[in-house]
């Protein structure tokens, strides 16, 4: 068992064993799925024009965590990705910078170097991801070594074994060690690979089993399984979110993660935090989409907005 | 609601629908002036501009339109169900095909909000004319004998709140089993049933067998009685309800009467809470609250009231009034001045009697019909506002302690057409179920409708069932 | 004689000229359509590459179509099997509306429809048109069944205890279809529509002597919004399709409408083996007659959930 002191707030002797973790995380109320769906597909009607688009836009560019995670990574790559980051649209200079980009911890200095300066953030996945199958220490070494080369956010995966399998405090004892190795410096964000634990209940528990245990952000997915980020399981992340400040006072932020590709889905997602968690929430620091192939489609959608005419792939950079 | 992120106005396009200066009676497919001349205003109750004038039916052409009807009875009744069928499937087609239009026609003339008459009314009507289109060649199957017989001339009166959509529980039941239709709509939204009568000329739908009289309570009235009508089916008022029971009274009308409510929408200590409030919100909310199987009281476990109030407030707060053509309103305008001023008075009488009102921070349009959404605590079962049905955007909260005194409670009162139960534990939702003395009963769910699905009330809620099979029997003669 | 013979004449005189003519105006060719199978939501030929010759029935020509091998039958349940889910999760209404909208596409080419039960069946344009508008009218009617054949053999049971208890329909899965062998289109109509009605995919295997009509169904099928296999079929010889469907494990019923005395023993011993749900030819005078619910029924399972509703009555309540 882990000797960290887990984090002080309201909830803190819910963490106290076992036993107290899983009555509390069995104890939350049920999800209804098809209530949640609908609502979800229902907030999804909402119409967003004009000046109202204009501003969603620019800020779901300033929440894209802009990345890149394939075996077949090179600086080159990174380099690219982190010059976009910086300066998404070269023909345009108001166009936002985005939050931040995450690569593999091997590419944290690389990514650091192509955006220094810029005030762009350097995410790192961690833990073994995706699988996150590897023993505590590896787990650790690897978020160290990120954080040693300069990463801000660090973007772990939980154990969805242990989880699946009940053992809510192996879990939570991991990211406590995680949240440790992250010192004082970076930011965690707790990926919970929502596809995998399959169930709304499931991911209502992850939820708080993230923040009880001091998550900075709770993430969906990694992008490699076949359900990602849905506008169900997300409106689900930002119910948590928000009844975990209104219970402790503190703010977890939200990290939506793959499939979110078009504009028009991000801003659905953006309407999901307005309506949900509320515009506290509507900020980059609290909320953001991990993404790659989403950046260019909120250019095309933005250069749309400036000039009338619709816009085309070969008017924005392909990285 | 004042935030970073303020939704542009998005209204849908009114050039979808051309509305003309003035309709006729729609008598055996020809459209009249009413046999008087007279004729009356229908006003947009979101800006209280005149939409159109509308003839009103009087009793001479009450008796003109049953005689179309009765003539139209003969063929209509003799066709093969699969031609009937092919009619009513050509209806439903065209619903579908104009429904962006109507929509916008529905919202304009009773100010509820497109995102409701696009996502709800619409889809439901178009729903109900496919579904009943497909009884039509299929009667001897429906569980009524061999071959059940048609009754003859329906009139059907009709109410406001879901102008189309009552009119397609009408009239699709009753065309398929071969029965023809002389309808009422209610005076505040007759165009849609006008625009409905130019879709069954559109579909070629033979003269007489549909015939639309707009008019006001007396037309009503005068439909009711009138000898050569052989079924009539009313939604509306209670009272009103009443005064048609006795008026048919003595005579060979079958009829089917669908009423007022005071729905209980009762959550349980373990109800998954984000969707109750949903469900709540939407219980009572939807349609501004001028429905009839409303969740207008709200019986909540007192052990999770404050915990489910907070939530309600914070999600009513978000709720966005005003221009119903807007596609991002929840909630619309009133019907009418009339409706606006019941409302506003048992509201008024709420508060004189002790129960604490609450409503969001809302700003109200100059112009129209409006109420802001409004939840009443303390609430107990001696309140005017927990017994009389209010139609309109209003929620009674009561608390209980057992399920036994929540069952005790939701049945403590004369109406019994909606429920709601909101618990995550499947044996307490059917026996709670069982014991409620209501027509619809929904679970982790409400105010959810289906043409496959029979809706009606108990006791003072009305009798007979529209929609499902069990809706053909209203237009039988078994 | 056929429309295309005459036309096959006419080729023949024009490709002899006694001496080079001048240019005249000459009757246009027309242009012959190539008949395929319809697997998967596709018109592949037999993988076989095999054809074997159409006539009418005065015997002239009428067109080559795809002699189907057994392979051809395996891939055709694959893409039934695939297709399975989705149509029988779909809504009853939802396809409802789809074999309502086979009925207008059908309507829209009803006079192709009339020529070619007219060339397979050598009837008369006048009685050809009454067998197409009846099949028409029967898409009508099956599609006004969907959400309806589980509120007449469905249904609420009044067990003796405090049990909610209630039997609904669902689709057996993969039904093998022998297309009746004379009546080309209604009667191949009046069994495919109800095996699909209800939520079931259909493998079917047209008239082997006419079998024209039923691969032009593909196409209406194709363009109805029915999802691609659903319905495929396959041409040739039926005894030879049969066997290897009758038999296949992953086929769960099977309709024998289009099978001899002999063949349907046969294949009704083969389709024992995994316990298949076998229905045996029917005589039928008049296809045109109007149907009742058996062939829906034939291929529907009954399922019965039983749920406690807690006790009642009792004054310590317990529920």
């Amino acid at each position: 068992m882990s000797t960290t002191a887990p984090p002080a707030h309201a909830l803190s002797d819910v963490t106290a064993s076992d036993s107290t973790l899983r009555r509390f995380l069995h104890g939350l109320p049920g999800v209804d799925a098809v209530g949640l769906e609908a609502r979800a597909a229902s907030l999804g009607t909402r119409s967003i024009k004009t000046t109202a688009k204009a501003y969603a836009i620019d800020l779901a560019i300033s929440m894209v965590d802009l990345t890149t995670l394939e075996g077949a990574d090179t600086p080159g790559k990174v380099r690219a990705l982190g010059a976009k980051a910086v300066r998404p649209d070269p023909t345009d200079r108001t166009t936002p910078a985005t939050a931040a980009v995450c690569v593999y911890p091997d590419m944290v200095a690389t990514a650091k170097e192509a955006v220094a300066g810029s005030g762009v953030k350097v995410a790192s996945v961690a833990t073994a991801f995706p699988a996150g199958r590897a023993p505590l220490a590896v787990k650790l070494a690897d978020v160290r070594e990120a954080v040693a080369a300069g990463a801000d956010e660090i973007d772990m995966v939980i154990d969805r074994g242990a989880f699946l399998a009940g053992n809510y405090r192996k879990v939570y004892d991991e990211i406590v060690a995680v949240k440790e190795a992250c010192g004082a410096s970076a930011r965690l964000k707790v990926i919970f690979e929502t596809g995998e634990l399959s169930t709304y209940d499931n991911i209502r528990r992850a939820s708080w089993l993230g923040m009880l245990a001091g998550a900075d952000f709770i993430k969906t997915s990694t992008g490699k399984v076949a359900v990602n980020a849905t506008p169900a399981n997300t409106l689900l992340m930002l119910e948590a979110v928000r009844d975990f400040r209104a219970q402790t006072g503190v703010q977890v932020g939200v990290k939506p993660a793959g499939g979110i590709r078009t504009s028009k889905d991000a801003v659905k997602f953006l309407v999901l935090v307005n309506e949900t968690a509320g515009e506290d929430w509507l900020d980059n620091h609290w909320f953001r989409f991990g993404a790659s192939s989403l950046l260019n489609d909120l250019l095309m959608q933005r250069q749309k907005l400036a000039t009338g005419r619709y816009s085309g792939p070969d008017y924005v950079t392909v990285d | 609601m004042a935030s970073a992120f303020e939704y542009a106005p998005a209204p849908e396009s009114r050039s979808v629908v051309d509305i003309a200066p003035s309709y006729g009676l729609f008598i055996d497919g020809e459209f009249a002036d009413a046999a008087d001349g007279k004729a009356f205003k229908t006003v947009s109750p979101a800006t209280e501009e005149v939409l159109s004038e509308v003839a009103r039916a009087g009793e001479a052409d009450v008796d003109r339109a049953v005689r179309a009807a009765r003539k139209a009875f003969g063929k209509w009744s003799a066709l093969p169900g699969s031609e009937r069928a092919k009619y009513l499937f050509r209806i439903a087609r065209i619903i579908q095909e104009r429904s962006r239009e109507l929509a916008v026609l529905e919202t304009l003339d009773n100010g509820k909000p497109i995102r409701e008459t696009r996502d709800a009314d619409l889809p439901l009507v178009a729903a109900h004319f496919f579904y009943y289109a497909g009884w039509a060649d299929k009667l001897e199957h429906a569980g009524f004998g061999a071959d059940p017989r048609p009754l003859g001339v329906a009139g059907q009166v009709i109410p406001w709140n879901f102008p189309l959509l009552m009119l397609a529980w009408k009239i699709a039941p009753a065309l398929a089993t071969g029965n023809t239709v002389v309808l009422k709509p209610a005076e505040t939204t007759p165009l849609s049933a006008l625009f409905f009568a130019d879709i069954c000329r559109q579909a070629g739908l033979p003269k007489g067998v549909v015939n639309i009289l707009p008019g006001y309570g007396d037309t009503g009235a005068a439909l009711v009685a009138h000898p050569d009508v052989d079924k009539v089916a009313f939604t509306g008022s209670t009272a009103v309800g009443k005064q048609i029971a006795r008026t048919v009274a003595g005579t060979r009308k079958k009829l089917t009467l669908e009423l007022g409510g005071k729905g209980a929408n009762i959550v349980f200590d373990d109800a998954p809470i984000d969707q109750a409030v949903e469900g709540v919100v939407n219980g009572i909310f939807f349609n501004q609250g001028q429905v009839c199987c409303a969740g207008s009281r709200l019986l909540v476990q007192e052990s999770v009231q404050d915990e489910l109030l907070d939530s309600l407030k914070r999600r009513l707060s978000t709720l966005r009034l005003g221009d119903p053509l807007d596609k991002n309103t929840d909630i619309g305008a009133i019907n009418s001045a009339e409706q606006l001023s019941r409302i506003t008075s048992l509201v008024e009488q709420g508060e004189a009697e002790g129960a604490e009102r609450w409503s969001p921070a809302c700003e109200l349009p100059e112009s129209g019909y409006w109420f802001a959404p409004t939840l009443f605590t303390g609430v107990t079962q001696a309140h005017t506002v927990a017994r009389d049905e209010i139609f309109g955007p209003v929620l009674s909260v009561l608390t209980f302690r057992t399920p036994d005194e929540a069952v005790a409670k939701a049945n403590n009162t004369p109406y019994g057409l909606s429920a709601g139960i909101w618990t995550e534990k499947g044996s307490r939702i059917l026996a709670v179920a069982n014991k409620l003395r209501a027509g619809v009963v929904w679970s982790n769910t409400f105010n959810k409708f289906d043409p496959t699905s029979p809706f009606g009330g108990y006791k003072e809620s009305g009798f007979g069932r529209e929609g499902g099979r069990h809706g053909l029997e209203a237009y039988l003669d078994v | 004689m056929s429309e295309k013979s005459e036309k096959v004449e006419k080729v023949e005189k024009a490709e002899k000229p006694e001496k080079a003519g001048k240019p005249e105006k000459a009757e246009r060719l027309s242009v012959f359509k190539t008949y395929k199978l319809y697997v998967g939501g596709k018109f592949p030929r037999s993988e076989s590459g095999r054809v074997y010759e159409v006539t009418d029935s005065k015997d002239d020509w009428l067109a080559n179509a795809p002699l189907a091998s057994r392979k051809d039958a395996r891939d055709a349940v694959v893409a039934a099997r695939k297709a399975f889910g989705a149509w029988s999760g779909a809504t009853a209404y939802n396809r409802g509306q789809i074999l309502y909208r086979v009925a207008e596409m059908l309507e829209g080419r009803r006079d192709q429809y009339v020529r070619e039960v007219a060339d397979a069946e050598g009837l008369s344009k006048s009685r050809a048109a009454a067998q197409v508008d009846a099949a028409i009218d029967r898409w009508v009617w099956y599609a006004g069944w969907t959400d309806k054949i589980a509120q007449v053999v469905g249904g609420s049971n009044p067990v003796a205890g405090p049990y909610f208890n209630l039997s609904s329909p669902e689709p057996t899965g993969v039904v093998a279809v022998l297309a009746p062998q004379e009546s080309s289109f209604l009667g191949l109509v009046s069994v495919v529509a109800p095996v699909i009605a209800t939520g079931n995919t259909a493998v079917v295997v047209a008239s082997e002597r006419s079998p024209l009509p039923a691969l032009s169904l593909g196409e209406v099928l194709a363009t109805s919004d029915l999802p691609g296999g659903v319905v495929n079929v396959l041409s040739g010889r039926t005894a030879e399709i049969a066997a290897p469907l009758a038999a296949h494990q992953d086929v769960n019923a099977i309709d024998l409408a289009g099978a001899d005395e002999a063949l349907a023993k046969e294949l009704e011993i083969a389709a024992a083996d995994n316990l298949k749900r076998v229905l045996r030819p029917q005589p039928v005078d008049d296809w045109s007659a109007t149907p009742g619910t058996d062939r829906m029924t034939a291929f529907l399972e009954t399922k019965t959930v039983w749920h406690p509703t807690g006790s009642l009555g009792a004054s310590g309540s317990a529920y």
